[in-house]
């Protein structure tokens, strides 16, 4: 072995990163590479064709993900992330498509395609990093602060109602439902690998720590302190009502996996129903007919 | 660029009865489109109609989206999974969709949007004509680029145009525009379809060559990059950010410089290949009236009129409007007395044929606000303003 081997071993997630664009940009502290770390561990568990696994991104510290990942990669534009992932999909049914991207990007600035690409049961990935704020620009208040968490246009401390995600989405028609947080590496990469195994809909909401900006802002320590937060304040209820699961600011936060179920896609119910009302004049689209 | 015979499957070959919004549709599947997302707005929405009727027997899929940002969206991604992909609007949706078509210009994405102008600005006047959103077509994104837009003035010219259109957003990889109106989109006529045989359409041009060696924004001799598609094993990685060849973002003055640059430059240089333009005695014309759409057919009265009474009129429609004719109107101006140009706006391409002109000759606008056509008198008392 050549010395210069020896000193840097090579990364153990190479396969999986653009290790020509490495150091990435996250802060120290942040949970977005945890998580990335987790979806490359449930691509290497998946034993899917890595050349037919697609990622989308729109922007944010979270849409910088597309950037890293060694797939065919897509950096978007804000919130549009979910709509060019069902062009992708529908375009070539052959692959399978994950969302990597952040709250603001999927349900603030994205939300309506968020929720109706949950209610056609569009069959992507969607894996939405929640901060609790619009960090690439500063620390925002967004549609996933906590009451009273103050935020850098909230100085006062956030006085809006934030989503509840899982309920969110399951109410929109998600076929799967998991909230975890950056601390439960090895449960993300289950959910990971569950949904990239599952057709339909999934939904992986990961609350990780924003140091820079939300913890620094809200007094909350560093990295070390959040994820000690995540330790002490997080509570595993498979199948919980997702209704229940709303987030206080330091509250306690519900975690699982919620919803499970099986539903038919949106091309399965196109290739169902216009072959039932068309007939033989009617090929199943992207389904092979060799 | 690579000609092929189009897939018949899409083809209706034969005469038909069809208004302009089903011709775009049935141009559009003749040209090869598989991949159909839009949202319904008038005067544009019998486009969707035809397409959610006739797309699943020809092997594409159709799928409604939530608003426009979200069909340019999908086509943008369509695009990028291999198909051609299309959709149609009027212009309250062509606002939501600047924001992406942008994308698609940094990315480098063929794909066709149709534009069934109708008056405005806001809502305007959804059931009514309009030309009021050629400036918009041109320049309504951020930042600096180049698009196609055509602007076919009958339902024969909106099959043939958008065939035109997929080809030309295929060879220079770029968003292109049909730009017609509520008057050609619901106005019914004769539309002859040819045999799937005699329709060429252009194959995107495929990146072939070894797996690592790819550079998604790498210029060919031709000055436009291969395209792959996802799934083809490149792990290729594109941004809407300023990027280099490797398709990485590189956030600097120098690498906006190469890569804006370039976006420009694919339609500027190759402006004499796209540009289609239709002249009518325009070799001794002392006035020449250029119009556009439906505005060059209520232009044929007009010019009737002025022969008639011994005013030398020749014409010059405009069948591509960007990139603009910049070098024809320079040469004419040299030329003529004045042009006129009559526009279903309140001065749009109007200024463009004037800064061509640059002085050489006056360029009267004949402006008409949404709603209606121009009353061809309008045009006539135009002429013979000029030639005074």
């Amino acid at each position: 072995m050549k010395e210069e081997e020896k000193i840097q071993p090579k990364n153990p997630m190479e396969e999986f990163l653009r290790m020509d664009r490495i150091p990435h940009i996250w802060c120290p502290g942040c949970g977005i590479g945890t998580v990335v770390t987790s979806f490359a561990e449930a691509l290497r568990k998946s034993e899917l064709d890595l050349d037919k696994v697609a990622v989308v991104s729109g922007i944010g510290c979270t849409g910088r993900v597309a950037g890293y990942i060694k797939l065919d990669s897509f950096h978007t534009t804000h919130g549009r992330a979910i709509p060019f992932a069902t062009g992708l999909k529908l375009a070539n049914p052959d692959l399978k498509v994950v969302v990597f991207s952040g709250d603001g990007d999927i349900v603030g600035i994205g939300g309506n395609h968020f929720i109706h690409a949950a209610r056609r049961n569009m069959d992507i990935v969607v894996i939405l990093v929640n901060n609790f704020n619009y960090a690439m620009t500063g620390g925002q208040v967004a549609a996933t602060t906590p009451i009273s968490a103050n935020a850098s246009t909230a100085p006062y401390g956030n006085y809006e109602y934030p989503f509840n995600l899982p309920y969110l989405a399951e109410a929109a028609g998600a076929t799967y439902v998991a909230r975890w947080t950056a601390l439960h590496l090895r449960r993300v990469t289950k959910s990971i690998q569950e949904a990239l195994a599952k057709r339909g809909f999934s939904f992986i909401e990961v609350i990780t720590p924003c140091v820079t900006l939300y913890a620094r802002r809200n007094r909350l320590g560093d990295g070390l302190n959040l994820l000690k937060y995540y330790h002490d304040l997080s509570e595993i209820q498979h199948g919980a009502d997702t209704r229940t699961l709303d987030i206080s600011y330091q509250g306690k936060l519900i975690v699982g996996k919620f919803v499970d179920k099986e539903k038919p896609t949106f091309l399965d119910a196109m290739n169902e129903h216009l072959s039932k009302v068309l007939g033989d004049k009617y090929q199943a689209y992207g389904v092979s007919h060799d | 660029m690579k000609k092929v015979k189009t897939d018949p499957k899409g083809v209706l070959t034969g005469a038909h009865y069809l208004d302009g919004d089903y011709a775009l549709a049935e141009g559009a599947l003749a040209a090869g489109c598989r991949f159909f997302a839009g949202y319904p707005i008038t005067p544009s929405t019998e486009t969707a109609e035809r397409f959610s009727a006739r797309i699943p027997l020809v092997g594409g899929v159709f799928i409604q989206m939530e608003d426009e940002l979200g069909s340019i969206a999908a086509l943008i991604g369509a695009s990028w999974g291999g198909k051609k992909a299309m959709t149609v609007t009027s212009g309250p949706g062509f606002s939501l969709m600047m924001e992406n078509i942008g994308l698609a210009c940094m990315m480098e994405t063929p794909l066709v949007i149709a534009n069934v102008q109708r008056g405005g600005p806001s809502t305007g006047l959804p059931t009514l004509t309009g030309q009021q959103d050629m400036m918009q077509a041109r320049w309504g994104s951020h930042g600096d680029y180049e698009i196609i837009a055509l602007s076919p003035d009958s339902p024969q010219e909106c099959f043939d145009l958008t065939i035109e259109a997929f080809n030309l957003s295929e060879t220079y990889r770029v968003p292109t525009f049909v730009m017609t109106d509520e008057c050609v989109g619901h106005m019914t006529e004769k539309v002859v379809i040819p045999p799937a045989e005699e329709i060429e359409v252009v194959e995107r041009k495929w990146y072939t060559g070894p797996k690592d060696k790819y550079l998604p924004y790498k210029l060919d001799k031709d000055g436009i990059p291969f395209m792959v598609k996802a799934g083809d094993g490149y792990r290729f990685h594109t941004t809407g950010l300023t990027r280099d060849e490797k398709g990485y973002p590189v956030i600097n003055a120098e690498c906006q410089d190469v890569c804006v640059r370039h976006l420009v430059d694919k339609i500027k240089m190759n402006a004499d290949k796209i540009i289609k333009i239709e002249e009518e005695d325009t070799d001794d014309a002392e006035v020449i009236v250029l119009s556009y759409g439906i505005t060059s057919r209520v232009s044929v009265r007009a010019v009737q009129k002025a022969r008639k009474a011994g005013i030398k009129v020749g014409t010059l429609r405009l069948i591509t409007v960007w990139p603009f004719p910049e070098k024809r109107i320079r040469e004419l101006a040299k030329k003529v007395k004045a042009f006129v140009f009559p526009e279903i706006n309140y001065g749009q391409v109007v200024y463009e044929a004037e800064r061509c002109a640059a002085g050489q000759a006056p360029v009267i606008p004949v402006p008409h606000l949404g709603g209606w056509v121009h009353n061809p008198e309008d045009i006539y008392k135009a002429i013979k303003e000029a030639v005074k």
